[in-house]
């Protein structure tokens, strides 16, 4: 059985997402294939065939590929299936959008953000945001998976392997790329990054998050996290979001400046390593999940902990 | 236009979901359940372009059990005209709630279907992509913005670097985000004039039928639990533990 994973990138670089996907499908199958979809890929399927375990790297080039519109990538990834038993998919907000509907045109169940692969048609998944742990098992003959990257590890350096390019599809004909807004930076990004610094609702204005968040981050080399409550404020890009319905982030150390610690957000940042918050309210639930609490205000301790991570030669 | 709004009655979001003792699901006796919040944002959604005169009728349809008339009777009072229930005590997978949905659209002929991204319950964020893809319709999920034209809607989309915008042909699926909108809440009157608005009863029969399952539960499980670690009383005893305690930095 071959298994296919869809690589993750916009189009100059490829993320670490793929990396870990592939893992996700060396416990499914030796033989995993990956795909590339987008314009002016070179760069990335080079990077792809890098990937230790990939048999063969396929690139699809097209305008509406290059802007990941999802009926686009489905009508890609759907023919190549004659040819797979499993296609794997890193959980981003592109794969999300896509993967359901390859599923809904092979007829097959969608499962979705994966946590571990137990046997060839089992797997487990988080559900009620991470919650409750649900083992399940598919009949279909065809898989069609998401994978919450952060819980498996990147596979290493190897290959090269071929690069084939193959029959981009139809595109997406009912669909027009209008506009895009991205957010640039040059901090590490937010699903891969080793430390993140994310700020709550306390910082009470966009001014204070930059003036805040972002120095600290820089002094880790860390990327910026928000909670739900700091981006409906305005406080921060939509980007930002970690959380359940934002983006799911496990690093090394995982620094919450002014968050309480919502449901909806700890099912975002729980499965960090290590967990430091910082709040002035001691009952504040996040101290429920740190390793270390520091109950302060942000405005002395934040300051504090620059010249201290100063001083310690950070 | 019509707009068609599927919802689904989910546990409240402000309850913490138990696990059963014999893993066979989350426990819902006697837990309070709402309307799943994304669908409450679609729901707002469709009331506003009706009062921008984009939509002449909103209809409300939620799959599951009898009770789920109290959500479509929540959407009727926040402003939808009229419901379909379709009455089932199972729990439909995805891929099955897709195909019931797609048989309601052929029937009711929306001009767009106006969803939530995911319901929080399962968290599979794929009904609204997978009826997008039976329909042959095009898709634009995690809206965050809507203008709706003569036969094109315009969806800015929250995406992984930032915001996407994209131009749909009508009829379309589009998937609403939290940023969307702030629902609304009810007003009393409202609430009265909903109960004389129409709810169909309809059986998954009336519709195609619930046809094969593909994915069977083995079993629920608690995540593992993260224990409260130790409270410092410096940022410099803090940036010390990290280097030396956590090795982290």
């Amino acid at each position: 059985m071959a298994v296919l994973v869809v690589a993750d990138h916009d189009n100059q670089s490829l993320k670490d997402n793929t990396h870990k996907t592939v893992t996700a499908a060396l416990a499914l199958s030796p033989d995993v294939d990956v795909l590339v979809a987008g314009q002016g890929v070179s760069a990335v399927a080079a990077g792809a065939a890098k990937i230790a375990g990939a048999r063969k790297v396929l690139t699809a080039e097209s305008d509406a590929l290059g802007k990941q519109i999802g009926e686009a990538v489905a009508a890609a990834i759907v023919p190549l299936m004659a040819n797979y038993d499993a296609v794997l998919i890193p959980a981003t907000a592109a794969g999300k959008n896509y993967a359901p509907r390859v599923a809904a045109l092979l007829d097959v169940a969608p499962i979705s953000e994966i946590i571990e692969v137990v046997g060839p048609s089992t797997f487990v998944r988080p559900i009620y945001a991470g919650n409750a742990l649900e083992t399940v098992e598919s009949g279909d003959p065809k898989k069609v998976i998401t994978v919450r990257a952060t819980a498996f590890k990147a596979a290493g350096e190897g290959g090269p392997a071929p690069i084939e390019a193959i029959d981009p599809g139809p595109g997406a004909p009912k669909t027009r790329f209008v506009s895009d807004e991205l957010v640039k930076s040059d901090r590490p990004e937010l699903a891969g990054a080793k430390i993140v610094v994310s700020g709550g609702r306390a910082m009470g204005s966009a001014e204070e998050f930059h003036r805040v968040i972002e120095p600290l981050a820089d002094r880790l080399g860390a990327a910026v996290g928000a909670s739900r409550a700091a981006v409906d404020a305005g406080y921060a890009p939509n980007d930002y979001q970690v959380g359940q319905t934002g983006k799911v982030v496990a690093p090394q150390l995982y620094i919450a400046v002014g968050i309480s610690g919502a449901i909806q957000h700890l099912a975002g940042m729980k499965d960090s390593k290590v967990i430091v918050a910082i709040n002035k309210d001691a009952d504040a639930p996040i101290f429920q999940v740190a390793d270390y609490g520091l109950v302060a205000d942000y405005k002395t301790a934040v300051p504090e902990l620059m010249a201290a991570l100063a001083e310690a030669g950070h | 236009m019509k707009i068609l709004v599927p919802v689904k009655r989910v546990i409240d979001y402000n309850v913490k979901a138990r696990v059963k003792s014999d893993q066979s699901g989350v426990d819902l006796a006697n837990v309070k359940m709402s309307m799943n919040p994304f669908c409450e944002i679609a729901v707002e959604e469709a009331i506003r372009q009706k009062e921008k005169g984009k939509a002449e009728e909103i209809v409300i349809v939620s799959i599951g059990p009898i009770q789920a008339q109290e959500t479509i009777r929540t959407a009727l009072a926040m402003g939808g005209d009229r419901g379909v229930l379709i009455q089932t005590d199972t729990d439909p997978e995805p891929l099955q709630v897709a195909k019931l949905l797609k048989a309601v659209a052929e029937a009711e002929q929306p001009g767009l279907i106006l969803m939530g991204k995911q319901a929080i319950d399962g968290d599979n964020n794929a009904v609204g992509q997978m009826l997008s893809a039976l329909l042959g319709w095009p898709q634009a999920t995690f809206a965050s913005k809507i203008e709706i034209a003569d036969n094109t809607v315009r969806v800015t989309r929250e995406v992984d670097g930032g915001l996407q915008t994209l131009e749909l042909d009508l009829p379309a699926v589009v998937t609403a985000d939290l940023r969307l909108n702030e629902p609304r809440y009810a007003s009393l009157p409202n609430i009265m004039k909903a109960k004389k608005k129409t709810i169909d009863i309809k059986t998954p029969d009336d519709y195609g039928g619930l046809t094969g399952g593909h994915l069977k539960v083995l079993k629920v499980t608690e995540p593992p639990k993260r224990v409260a670690g130790v409270k410092v009383e410096t940022a410099a005893e803090l940036v010390s533990k990290l280097k030396t305690e956590a090795g982290v930095l």
